[in-house]
């Protein structure tokens, strides 16, 4: 069994990209993708290792190692086909996943030297393949007869229809806003996912015979319990979209936003090409965004698209402790993005007309870790200081909405709101409801989002075959 | 075989409210129209305060319609609105037949309703139409119901007809005084207040500043005033919090947590200039 040791090539190829000077004036995606040469190179940096920890670093587990020999190969159909028997929407996870922390932070090659670009090469894999033309429809099984209601079309709600569907199921899925996607759609600006690929995914889900209702809320239209008599099963997969505030004073002076409003504005009401477009948005020169995350980086970076002068991201703990995606921190920096670390907002100013002018902060020094393993800040005594803004974007986390609990009694939820579930089968206190994503986390990525779909899924298919809660 | 019984599929739906179409649109008034639309999903759920968002096409903002009447059985339902920018000009255009990119509810918390005795539910301007349903609701009731309507002049008001069939006593008022003594609402419902009237409770519909108003009017005498907010939202689901309002002292947000509050404890001056917001956009977007 002596294989030949492959020779190690200790960085990853570049993915071309748009210059930062050129992309922040337009709201085109930022990397153009790996052409099929630079994939084929990747691919082969793999080392091929005997026991591969990045299949269990992805919350679907897709058989990585196998994907990438195919790519290597150059034979990209039968990579795309391998990556979508587990994961339903590759060009946007191969986009969005935080592959850090997940299957490239596993990488056998990432303790020396760059990890494989395992995200790269996923996103190459779908876009080929979209690039082929429409994808042929796999066989599907006689239907089953069962019905099963999927409230949210966000991550959650696409991969529970995709493989419900595919076991036969007649699967509905119910939207409250006019386009599906969810935070895909409303939440994730166009330069980081172009909703040209999460309208080509959802397209594939209802060729597959899923029904979208688009214009729908349920709590309001129809309550969860309503369903119930006419489906045999509920997914709710309604996401935390209750955007949270800091409860500091002046925070409803205009000009200030909640991420949620500012982002939904810009890309589902396509703000960005007013008055091509009805909605408005208000085009700050300094634009400060509250928050480390990822949100708080589209938010951000917005701005600038926008044609903010200077947009600043306002974050209490240090750069360390950012719990944005490396590759967002890095594309922010690169666009100029000002980062006062360590700074925490205690008020808002506003004008005469109650417009925000000022933003009053404290800075910050690092104390004891605190519940989230990371070092707490601790705000320094009377360094009270001030920046000024004319847009304040918050971006500090949501919570689930309350419409679906509220009108569903015996469905349990934390205080916080969050619905809460078995962890490995998505099953909710109330039976014949399953939920996941971020209803059931509070707010986390999409890929576990739709990893919580796929075993939801699983359990609702289950649950529909055998009658047992 | 597998394609044809995917069509079946389609077919089994149970819940499919289909696309919103255009019944009627007429005007009411200069710049006041009526639209109904077939929507039957909403129409068999809509309640007394509630409201829908509305978008007129593709480019359209969402914007927020109190329903003024609904037919359940038909499976329509009824908005006025005021043609003031855009959305809404777009919204006057549109004929019998069309097909509303977006109509979705009903939204928000009905509206409380309750035998209280005398009651006034007083509307201006849109807000003429949405009280019709909360008079009828509230006369079903065994309530004494007093329809105060306000316009510039009489030839602005409308549903006359309707709100006299919903209603004990009907009472005008006109800057103008064309019909009815007080020059507005606020005028008004203190000229019955002094006149001895007793009045349990007063609801208003309208434009911002006559609620605020109105909730002023009736604050030394203690009457229960709920207005109906109109903040300018998004989603109208709790999602964006373009919609907060301050309610003694607390955010809320008015698309879940009302739009109807008690007009005595809501922060006026900051729901007039969140309104205003986009003031300098809309004349962007009108001169488009």
């Amino acid at each position: 069994m002596s294989k030949k040791p492959k020779q190690i090539i200790p960085k990853k190829t570049p993915m071309p990209e748009q210059p930062p000077a050129e992309r922040i004036k337009n709201y085109d995606e930022v990397p153009y993708g790996y052409t099929p040469e630079q994939a084929i190179a990747e691919a082969k940096r793999c080392l091929e290792c005997g026991r591969p920890l990045c299949v269990d670093g992805c919350p679907v587990n897709i058989n990585i190692p196998a994907f990438l020999k195919l790519v290597a190969e150059g034979d990209f159909r039968g990579a795309t086909n391998i990556i979508k028997e587990t994961n339903a929407l590759p060009a946007v996870s191969g986009r969005v996943c935080p592959q850090e922390e997940q299957c490239e932070g596993k990488c056998a090659l990432s303790k020396r030297f760059e990890s494989v670009a395992i995200g790269r090469l996923e996103r190459f894999a779908a876009d080929w393949e979209a690039f082929q033309g429409t994808p042929p429809i796999p066989a599907l099984p006689p239907p089953t007869g069962k019905k099963v209601a999927v409230v949210g079309s966000g991550p959650a709600g696409i991969t529970v229809a995709a493989d419900l569907v595919r076991k036969g199921h007649h699967v509905s899925i119910f939207e409250a806003l006019h386009e599906p996607g969810g935070v895909l759609v409303y939440g994730i600006p166009e330069f980081r996912l172009p909703k040209a690929i999460v309208r080509r995914e959802v397209e594939y889900v209802c060729r597959l015979g899923v029904k979208l209702v688009k214009d729908f809320v349920v709590g309001a239209a129809e309550t969860v319990d309503e369903l119930l008599d006419e489906y045999d099963a509920v997914f709710l997969g309604t996401g935390a979209g209750l955007p949270w505030f800091l409860n500091i004073p002046g925070e409803n002076l205009n000009g200030v936003y909640s991420a949620n409003e500012y982002l939904t504005r810009a890309n589902l009401m396509k703000a960005y090409r007013f008055p091509e477009y009805d909605t408005p948005i208000a085009r700050g020169k300094h634009v400060a965004t509250v928050g480390g995350g990822n949100v708080a980086m589209d938010s951000a970076r917005t701005a600038l698209r926008l044609g903010a002068e200077e947009s600043t991201i306002v974050y209490r703990r240090s750069r360390e402790e950012m719990p944005a995606r490396a590759e967002e921190i890095h594309h922010a920096e690169q666009e100029g993005i000002r980062f006062e670390l360590l700074t925490t907002p205690v008020a808002f100013h506003g004008d005469s007309s109650n417009w925000v002018k000022e933003i009053e902060c404290i800075r910050n020094q690092l104390g004891e870790p605190d519940a989230s393993g990371r070092r707490r800040p601790v705000p320094i005594k009377d360094s009270n200081f001030r920046i000024p803004v004319d847009v304040v974007v918050l971006a500090i986390g949501q919570s689930p909405n309350p419409l679906i609990p509220k009108t569903t009694p015996d469905l349990k939820t934390q205080k916080d709101g969050v619905v809460i579930i078995d962890n490995e089968t998505g099953k909710t206190s109330k039976k014949g409801v399953f939920a996941g994503g971020d209803v059931a986390t509070g707010g986390a990525t999409v890929i576990l989002a739709m990893g919580q779909g796929k075993k939801a899924a699983k359990a609702i298919d289950e649950y529909l075959t055998t009658g047992q809660w | 075989m597998i394609r044809a019984s995917r069509e079946d599929r389609h077919s089994e739906d149970p819940v499919e409210p289909g696309p919103v179409t255009v019944l009627a649109r007429e005007q009411l008034a200069p710049n006041l129209q009526l639209l109904t639309v077939r929507a039957p999903v909403i129409a068999s759920k809509i309640q007394p305060g509630q409201f829908v968002i509305v978008r007129a096409d593709e480019y359209a903002e969402r914007i927020p319609l109190t329903v003024a009447d609904w037919d359940r059985e038909k499976g329509s339902v009824s908005c006025v609105f005021m043609q003031v920018g855009t959305s809404t000009y777009k919204l006057g255009k549109l004929k019998p037949g069309d097909v509303l990119s977006t109509f979705v509810g009903p939204l928000g918390k009905p509206l409380e309703l309750d035998r209280w005795g005398t009651v006034v539910v007083a509307g201006g301007c849109y807000g003429i139409g949405s009280i019709y349903p909360v008079a009828r609701a509230l006369k079903e009731r065994g309530n004494r119901v007093i329809s105060l309507i306000e316009g510039r002049s009489k030839f602005l008001l409308y549903w006359l007809d309707r709100l006299e069939s919903a209603s004990d006593k009907v009472v005008f008022s006109t800057r103008d005084r064309s019909i009815g003594k007080s020059r507005d609402g606020a005028a008004a419902i203190k000229d019955l207040l002094d006149s001895g009237e007793h009045i349990d409770r007063l609801i208003a519909i309208g434009c911002t500043f006559m609620m605020y108003q109105m909730a002023e009017a009736t604050r030394p005498f203690a009457v229960k005033t709920i207005v109906s907010l109109n903040p300018i939202m998004i989603d109208g689901t709790g999602m964006c919090g373009a919609c907060r309002v301050s309610v003694a002292g607390q955010t809320k947000f008015a698309c879940v947590d009302g739009p109807d509050f008690d007009g005595h404890q809501v922060d006026w001056k900051l729901l007039l200039s969140r309104r205003k917001a986009y003031l300098g956009s809309e004349t962007d977007s009108g001169e488009r």
